[in-house]
């Protein structure tokens, strides 16, 4: 899930201000980029139940969240979907679903208008139904497109998210034109976060940098015309930045994510790090965990900060990047993100981009790893040595 | 996205309806809430845009607020409500309503 909002630096004091609620990891779709865990299979059993979901509702909203999102997996696979967001909705939450739009029906959509959900998501893919479908791992281009218009038809406000790739992002200024056609009101042309599949997949994936600054005349462009009906969401991604993402907005400090089996995350990709444990909702308040599990404590401010990070100027702004990709990149999850050209490490990064690069020149067409239950071996080894 | 927005006193305006506008216990404050996103607002702001019903005209509502605050001169306050409507049309969060 990604953040579509620019303006979320809102200082939560200390509070959560968003919660993210992964109801499910199953999903009929089989995206090559799905950020999910390897092992999403395995989180089947054990997933929290009506009740238990609604206690963390409550919870969050007492201490002070505002923004809930419903996401995955797919969370419309869940029975219970429409109670939850009614729940979430009639406590004073702006409720936005994040969803594939396979599951969702025009009489799914009207009872969550009626509800009062507020925004929908849409994941989608390419104009491109080929390439739509071969990013999905499954035929779904014809069901998105005409859920996009019952959704529109009904009235909610649209987020269409695009994660771009070397697969999709030719279409862009098509992908514009059809956004254009929906009366979509926000795109988001998303970065590719490379962890689980989308890692797998990240030589194939990747684009250069020249692609990348093809799309962003592209996106001017059509921003020039379009004017204000349409706020499109576009940064240059991390890799070829520079500079890390203020991923979170700091670890521990507005965000808080519950996955299916409860466990409480200060990010959805926090469960890479092996060293820490996640305590979860069905034995504790979600309160303490906020506040005094370790989980939560470990990278909250900037003690934990190592060098360059800890001297840095610019830890304000980006908190040192992702404890994540630090971790999937470097080995230690309190390096500075390798995205950092002041890292230590930043050269696996530009390995990254080189690789990716003569993957393509030698035409090594390696087949894109769809997300099936076990695909690939679970531990994916970082890519240098600690 | 800069296309700086011109407001004339007759026009009327409303919250877009993208956006919630509401009072948030726990920050003490107004908030405007929106896909994904937040943004808190201060005392003032959020007054100018209690007055954005769709109903009253800008110079209408420039009087009123100055009523409120014990501002006898209109024309004091008018110049800086006009420039927070036209940042708050920029920023998509109201709308012209014809
Ligand atoms: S990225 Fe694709 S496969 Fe993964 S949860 Fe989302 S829709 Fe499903
Ligand atoms: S050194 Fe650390 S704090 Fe400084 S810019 Fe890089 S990641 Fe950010």
């Amino acid at each position: 899930m990604t953040k579509a909002g620019s303006e979320l630096r809102i200082d939560g004091d200390g509070k959560p201000i968003w919660v993210s609620l992964e109801l499910t990891y199953q999903c009929p779709l089989k995206c090559v980029f799905c950020s999910n865990p390897l092992d999403y299979d395995s989180y089947r059993e054990g997933e929290l139940t009506t009740e238990q979901w609604k206690k963390v509702i409550r919870e969050a909203r007492e201490m002070g969240a505002m923004q809930i999102g419903f996401t995955g997996g797919e969370p419309t696979l869940r029975k219970d979907l429409e109670e939850l967001i009614g729940y979430a909705d009639d406590l004073g939450f702006y409720t936005n679903l994040i969803t594939s739009g396979v599951g969702l029906t025009v009489e799914r959509l009207q009872r969550l208008k009626e509800l009062g959900l507020k925004h929908i998501q849409l994941g989608f893919q390419s104009c491109d139904e080929q390439v739509a479908n071969q990013m999905a791992g499954v035929e779904s281009y014809q069901r998105k497109l005409s859920i996009a218009k019952e959704i529109k038809a009904l009235g909610f406000p649209m987020v269409l998210n695009v994660p771009v790739t070397r697969q999709n992002l030719p279409q862009i200024p098509d992908i514009l034109l059809l956004a254009e056609e929906l009366e979509v009101e926000y795109m988001e042309l998303a970065n590719v976060q490379y962890y689980n599949w989308a890692l797998v997949n990240r030589d194939q994936l990747l684009p250069t940098r020249a692609e990348l600054e093809w799309a962003e005349r592209e996106v001017n462009k059509f921003r020039e015309r379009i004017g204000d009906k349409m706020t499109i969401f576009f940064v240059i991604p991390d890799y070829y930045d520079g500079r890390p993402k203020a991923c979170m907005n700091g670890w521990g400090s507005i965000h808080l994510t519950i996955a299916p089996d409860g466990s409480a995350l200060p990010c959805s990709q926090a469960r890479t790090l092996k060293d820490l444990t996640f305590p979860t909702v069905k034995d504790h308040s979600l309160k303490w965990l906020w506040e005094q599990s370790e989980t939560f404590m470990k990278y909250r401010g900037d003690k934990w900060m190592k060098e360059p990070c800890c001297s840095c100027d610019e830890r304000e702004k980006d908190f040192g990047g992702c404890r994540c990709q630090a971790l999937a990149l470097t080995g230690d999850a309190a390096n500075t993100d390798p995205a950092c050209s002041k890292s230590p490490h930043h050269h696996v990064i530009q390995e990254a981009i080189s690789g990716a690069e003569m993957a393509r020149e030698l035409e090594i067409n390696q087949r894109l790893i769809v997300r099936e239950a076990g695909a690939v071996a679970v531990e994916l080894k970082t890519e240098v040595e600690a | 996205m800069s296309t700086q927005h011109q407001v004339q006193m007759q026009d009327r305006y409303e919250i877009n309806p993208l956006f919630l506008f509401r009072w948030e216990e726990s920050q003490e404050s107004h908030v405007l809430l929106y896909p994904e996103g937040v943004v808190k607002l201060n005392q003032t702001a959020a007054t100018i845009l209690k007055h954005c019903d769709g109903e009253l005209t800008v110079d209408q509502f420039i009087t009123e607020i100055a009523n409120e605050f014990d501002q006898t001169d209109p024309e004091v306050i008018a110049q800086s409500v006009v420039k927070f409507l036209e940042a708050s049309h920029d920023k998509g969060w109201i709308r012209a309503k014809n």
